[in-house]
């Protein structure tokens, strides 16, 4: 018999626990600065457009890319969270689910990503 | 041996309710933020010119529609609560102390009472047209200003 294990060494229910803390995180604290940024059309066109054109630089081009795929990650494990939580069906198929949501979100990143970095690094 | 014996459950206190509308409102939330976030984020990233086109004229041109100023409230609101409840989760989960976590949630409870706030007055009072104190339109303005001016 083997010793019952004393160390979690994680699985795709673990792991995926951790990147939906993560990612929630992380979108909670840029929604903070979002708001705060989109404010300053309240101050002034100039104030509003300088701002945000700092956006549009490769870096943040690159952190934008960063937070949609962390939202597009954190989305589809909500629904598989609440699929889960619901269905025995969905209990039965976590991996094949924890799977889809990989794959459904590489799909809808070679979507975005092309457009969006050939608009921040192309200049159209 | 003895027949399973039915466990009484607790009756549901105060506290219990709130918590299990919560937990039902963070799934509810999580599903209209899919519509109401990729919806956003197709319309200011994917259509026109990208992340490119977005200036205060664009911002003045999509609010002057109440469409999309009940659009941006409603996912402020949402996702404000929603990101809320869900760092409610955390800091209980991560913070030992009482003092630790009292702080915490007031100061989440803060910030998130701020947005909340500050976002609902830059919607509903925004002036698509500022001008400045002679009456002239402001630099960066939409071209349909001329128009109503
Ligand atoms: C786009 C649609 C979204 C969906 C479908 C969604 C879904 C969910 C669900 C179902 C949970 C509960 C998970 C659980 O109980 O195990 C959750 C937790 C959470 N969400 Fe979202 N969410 C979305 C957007 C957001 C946004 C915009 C934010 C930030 C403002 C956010 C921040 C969080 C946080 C911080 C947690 C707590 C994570 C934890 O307890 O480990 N979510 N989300």
């Amino acid at each position: 018999m083997s010793p019952a294990p004393t160390l979690y060494r994680g699985s795709d229910g673990m792991w995926m626990w951790f990147v939906h803390r993560a990612t929630g995180v992380a979108i909670f604290f840029f929604l903070l600065v979002h708001v705060l940024d989109t404010s300053l059309v309240r101050v002034s066109p100039e104030a509003y457009d300088e701002v945000i054109g700092s956006y549009k630089t490769p870096i943040y081009g690159l952190v934008e890319a960063g937070l949609v795929g962390a939202i597009v990650v954190h989305a589809l494990n909500g629904l598989r969270v609440i699929a889960v939580d619901r269905w025995d069906w969905a209990l039965r198929h976590q991996r094949a689910l924890t799977i889809a949501v990989w794959v459904i979100t590489a799909i809808v990143m070679a979507g975005f990503l092309p457009r969006h970095l050939g608009v921040v690094f192309g200049g159209h | 041996m003895t027949a399973p014996q039915d466990i009484k459950p607790m009756p549901p206190t105060r506290r219990h309710k709130v918590q299990r509308w919560w937990w039902l409102f963070q799934r509810v939330s999580g599903v209209l933020l899919i519509v109401l976030i990729f919806t956003h984020l197709f319309v200011n990233l994917m259509t026109g010119d990208g992340v490119s086109q977005i200036d205060f004229a664009f911002v003045a041109g999509k609010w002057a529609s109440p469409l999309w100023q009940w659009w941006d409230f409603a996912m402020l609101l949402l996702a404000m609560l929603h990101g809320m409840n869900g760092m409610g989760y955390i800091i209980n989960d991560y913070a030992s102390r009482k003092t630790t976590r009292t702080v915490l949630h007031a100061l989440l409870g803060i910030a998130t009472a701020v947005i909340i706030v500050l976002g609902a007055l830059v919607i509903w009072t925004f002036d698509p047209c500022p001008v400045d104190a002679s009456g002239a339109l402001l630099e960066g303005v939409p071209s349909f200003c001329e128009d109503v001016l």
